[in-house]
């Protein structure tokens, strides 16, 4: 199968090392992965913003750029709800821009669900011994509606302990320009989320989003707390060799 | 008399700072937020059809706002036949016209008031005492802001910030016949609250009251409580005024079905509420009269992604499951309406033109736990990011976002970012970043910058 | 322009070029099909309301003994022998009432005010309400009951005692209305 990677400009620029887990899980489980280098990002920033018109122009290259292939997988939640529920709303009714968003939206997949959903596989062979508590980030959770697909991933990896996270389904308080525009709202609601996940005695914090693992990552690592922060995709490209 | 939110100054970002600073109020809010949330979520979870009713309930008010202007005009002609009043008013300063006017006509002066979020919009309680007439709120929340000169923070309990032993001390403080020895027990705070308002109630001659729902088809109006003020008030007054705002039409009276479904086990949590009154037009000798209430609701009916708000029956889930109004509290929104429903519905009522209404679609990390939990399925953040668009934007931010729209339009452009952002990985604090980004600098860590994007990486290893 | 004029027009402005919507009912209209004389307790009881399942045979005889020495308005229309109503609402001890519709799945009374069920008031004021309700009364569901009752009538649905949950969202029962209600099923 040749699949499209959509790194994510977040992923691009700050997280290579998530990009790089996802071409190592997905070769490994047969895929030709492949990267169009013309792409650059899904718009969310500027539409969930309020800067619509940067927002469309972005939707648009990503339609262009995507077209034609099988399946587009985004080692993000939040970017792949982006395009599959809110792209939809950007084009007008009938015109060219919503056919194109038609064609390409529903291949869009955030990785867990193209693991399962599409490939049907939720032993990915990784092994990663340590203590894990998982973040079900709000777009994949409420967007997506990925359920339990991560935790099935991670169940399992082989030497994974996977923790339950109290309070999981509540909002780190990423949200992205609101970390800045809100940031003693967003300040809080981090530092309740850090103190649930100390809470689970977890080693690592994994979630589908390096946005909201920024910003938990940035708050754990300020309070000092020792805890990692580490996407989905790392965790499962992980082996016996690469330990 | 309760203070009134109307040109209150600041925005949302300052406001909920002091809010988050305030530890008995993030302690209240928390404690009541989390139990509510567990009581609607075992409600809710008892009924197998609840999608369908949800989706019943959405399909029942679109098709109202479609075609409110007939079904207005059948509710008033039904409301007549049974011998009501009907009055229109465009906005607030109309209504209260009406209403006072109304009052006026009795001789009386005083009034006993239902909880009703419509009349705390058009601040009708301020008009009256213009007016020289009193208005006693017998709602137990309403009467707690309305003893303690404060502000309402939530939709279905505007004392929610306040927890027992605040509430014991301002009816120690403001309710004369209170016994010195009141405690904090919530059952004792109740009795202390039916006592002070007994007297009122028996010899009170005029109510006014609000409406949860009014059915086009038969002119009924349907008033749903807990305490049974609400029953004193709508009963035993001579006259009764209820001031509704236009949306809260149902077309028929099966619609009913629907709806005493929905909004019970979403704003309290059970199965029913207390109490829940119906009446159509004039009842037993009672001089009635209904004021419909537009206040902007037409024109936010004109828009098309932010008319969806009109579907709110005002049931507080959204608020009780938000976690931006969990630790920012009520007050912050500057706004009878709080919450996510007021940070979409405020903007719209009362339009941008203030620094506080501009920062209201940004009051909310779009983290969607709303949008889950509205009975009548109202995609806030989808109303939020339009209002986003059209709210006004900062010349700073506006060159930021132009800047970095330039730069992702072209992959080349990226690339030359992400080399230049690597090479000066090295000089970029980890601790304190400059200018607006220090916001999140005082709590959180920067992510190193990698050596190379993976862009860079792919293309040096992978590119044949 | 007058302001109900000027509302249609803004609205028929507003709302021009939308489209109609169809309303699916897909959801039940029945709610329950087993014993809903058992459910109905239940629910009721659920509310801290005092509930009691009586053949209708011993239903007079139970009232007359329980009303015994006490002030209750007992309205017209309440079929009750031998005992005289309270003339006073401000100082009558309790009202004793029949009603319109029982709702198993919510344990709600409805009363529509007609003979044996009083004024609002008098369902009201009084601090004890005593209610009876026949098991040919109670249905399953809300929209069950929403279609037996009749939108000309002043109608109370009663869900336990008078309650407020604004004191940090607890349920506190007894505010303004009757603090004590207490339901006999009539079976």
């Amino acid at each position: 199968m040749r699949v499209a990677l959509f790194i994510t400009c977040v992923n691009d620029t700050l997280f290579p090392g998530t990009g790089k887990a996802v071409v190592s899980l997905l070769r490994r489980l047969g895929c030709e992965v492949d990267f169009p280098a013309a792409q650059t990002c899904c718009g969310q920033m500027h539409v969930n913003t309020g800067y619509r018109a940067e927002g469309v122009r972005l939707a648009r290259h990503f339609t262009e750029v995507f077209a034609g292939y099988d399946a587009v997988v985004a080692p993000s939640g939040s970017c792949a709800a982006m395009v599959r529920e809110q792209y939809p709303k950007l084009a007008r009714p009938g015109s060219k821009g919503a056919a194109a968003i038609a064609e390409v939206a529903p291949k869009v997949y955030e990785l867990s669900e193209f693991l399962i959903d599409v490939l049907k596989v939720e032993d990915v062979g990784a092994y990663f011994p340590h203590r894990v508590t998982y973040h079900p980030t709000c777009h994949s959770l409420r967007g997506l509606r990925l359920g339990d697909r991560p935790a099935r991933l991670l169940r399992h990896v082989r030497g994974l302990e996977l923790v339950p996270l109290p309070g999981a389904e509540e909002c780190c308080g990423f949200g992205g320009t609101f970390a800045v525009k809100n940031p003693a709202v967003s300040a809080a609601m981090g530092a309740d989320k850090t103190r649930n996940i100390m809470d689970t005695g977890a080693e690592v914090l994994c979630a589908a989003d390096n946005s909201c693992l920024m910003h938990i990552g940035g708050t754990l690592s300020r309070q000092k707390t020792g805890v990692r922060t580490m996407h989905l995709a790392e965790i499962l490209a992980s082996t016996e060799e690469s330990q | 008399m309760s203070a009134t939110f109307l040109g209150m100054p600041g925005n949302f970002p300052e406001n909920s700072q002091k809010a988050v600073q305030d530890s008995q109020l993030r302690y209240n809010l928390r404690k009541a937020t989390h139990t509510i949330r567990g009581k609607r979520a075992d409600v809710v979870g008892e009924l197998p059809d609840w999608a369908e009713l949800r989706a019943a309930g959405k399909a029942i008010k679109d098709h109202t706002l479609r075609n409110l202007d007939r079904y207005l005009v059948q509710l008033e002609r039904a409301v007549q036949d049974a011998g009501g009043t009907v009055h229109w008013a465009r906005d607030a300063a109309e209504a209260n016209r009406i209403v006072t006017g109304l009052v006026k006509a009795t001789g009386e002066r005083e009034v006993v008031k239902v909880k009703s979020m419509a009349t705390q919009e058009i601040e009708l309680n301020q008009a009256l005492a213009a007016e020289g007439i009193t208005a006693y709120e017998t709602d137990l929340a309403e009467l707690i802001v309305q003893l303690g000169d404060d502000f309402p923070s939530h939709i279905l309990v505007p004392a929610i910030h306040r927890n027992r032993s605040e509430i014991r001390e301002i009816f120690l403080e403001k309710m004369p016949e209170t016994p010195a020895g009141l405690t904090d027990d919530p059952p004792a705070l109740a009795e202390a609250a039916r006592l002070h308002l007994r007297e009122r109630f028996l010899r009170s001659k005029v109510a006014i009251s609000g409406a949860n729902f009014m059915v086009a088809e038969t002119g009924t109006l349907v008033v749903l409580e807990s305490e049974g003020n609400g029953r004193m008030c709508l009963t035993l007054p001579e006259t009764l005024i209820s001031v509704v705002g236009i949306e809260k039409l149902l077309p028929t009276w099966r619609d009913l079905e629907v709806f005493l479904q929905l909004l019970p086990r979403s704003s309290t949590g059970e199965r029913m509420n207390p109490y829940t009154s119906m009446w159509t037009g004039a009842v037993e000798g009672q001089d009635f009269h209904l004021v419909l209430l537009d206040n902007g609701r037409t024109g936010v009916l004109a828009d098309e992604v932010g008319r969806q708000a009109l579907r709110c029956i005002r049931c507080s889930a959204c608020l009780n499951v938000c976690p931006v109004y969990e630790r920012a509290g009520g007050h912050a929104y500057g706004s009878v309406y709080p919450g996510p429903i007021g940070a979409i519905l405020t903007p719209q009522l009362r339009g941008m033109g203030s620094e506080l209404d501009a920062s209201l679609p940004y009051a909310s990390s779009l983290c969607g736990a709303c949008y889950d939990v509205c009975p009548v399925a109202i995609d806030i953040p989808e109303v939020l990011v339009d209002l986003r668009a059209k709210a006004p934007h900062a010349a700073a931010e506006k060159a930021g976002m132009k800047v970095a729209g330039w730069i992702l339009d072209d992959h080349r452009r990226l690339a030359a970012a992400q080399r230049l952002a690597s090479k000066v990985r090295g000089l970029v604090p980890k601790k304190r970043l400059p200018g607006p980004m220090s916001a999140w600098t005082d709590t959180r860590d920067v992510p190193e910058i990698p050596e190379e994007s993976f862009r860079d990486w792919w293309e040096r290893n992978e590119r044949a | 322009m007058s302001a109900r004029e000027e509302i249609l027009a803004r609205i028929a402005k507003a709302v021009a070029g939308t489209e109609d919507v169809e309303i699916p009912r897909d959801y039940r209209t029945q709610a329950a099909t087993g014993d809903l004389v058992e459910l109905f307790a239940e629910r009721v009881d659920d509310y801290r309301a005092v509930v009691h399942v009586l053949p209708a045979a011993e239903v007079p005889g139970w009232i007359k003994e329980r009303l015994a020495g006490r002030r209750m308005i007992v309205p017209d229309g309440f079929d009750l022998d031998g005992h005289e109503s309270w003339p006073d609402l401000h100082t009558a001890d309790g009202v004793v009432t029949g009603c319109a519709v029982g709702v198993a799945l919510t344990g709600t009374i409805v009363l529509d005010h007609g003979p044996g069920q009083g004024t609002r008031a008098q369902t009201l004021v009084p601090d004890y309400h005593l209610c009876v309700v026949r098991a040919d009364q109670i249905v399953s569901s809300v929209p069950e009951a929403v279609a037996r009752l009749d939108p000309a009538r002043p109608l109370t649905w009663i869900s336990g005692p008078s309650a407020t949950s604004d004191i940090e969202l607890n349920r506190v029962e007894g505010v303004h209305g009757p603090r004590t209600l207490e339901v006999i099923i009539s079976t």
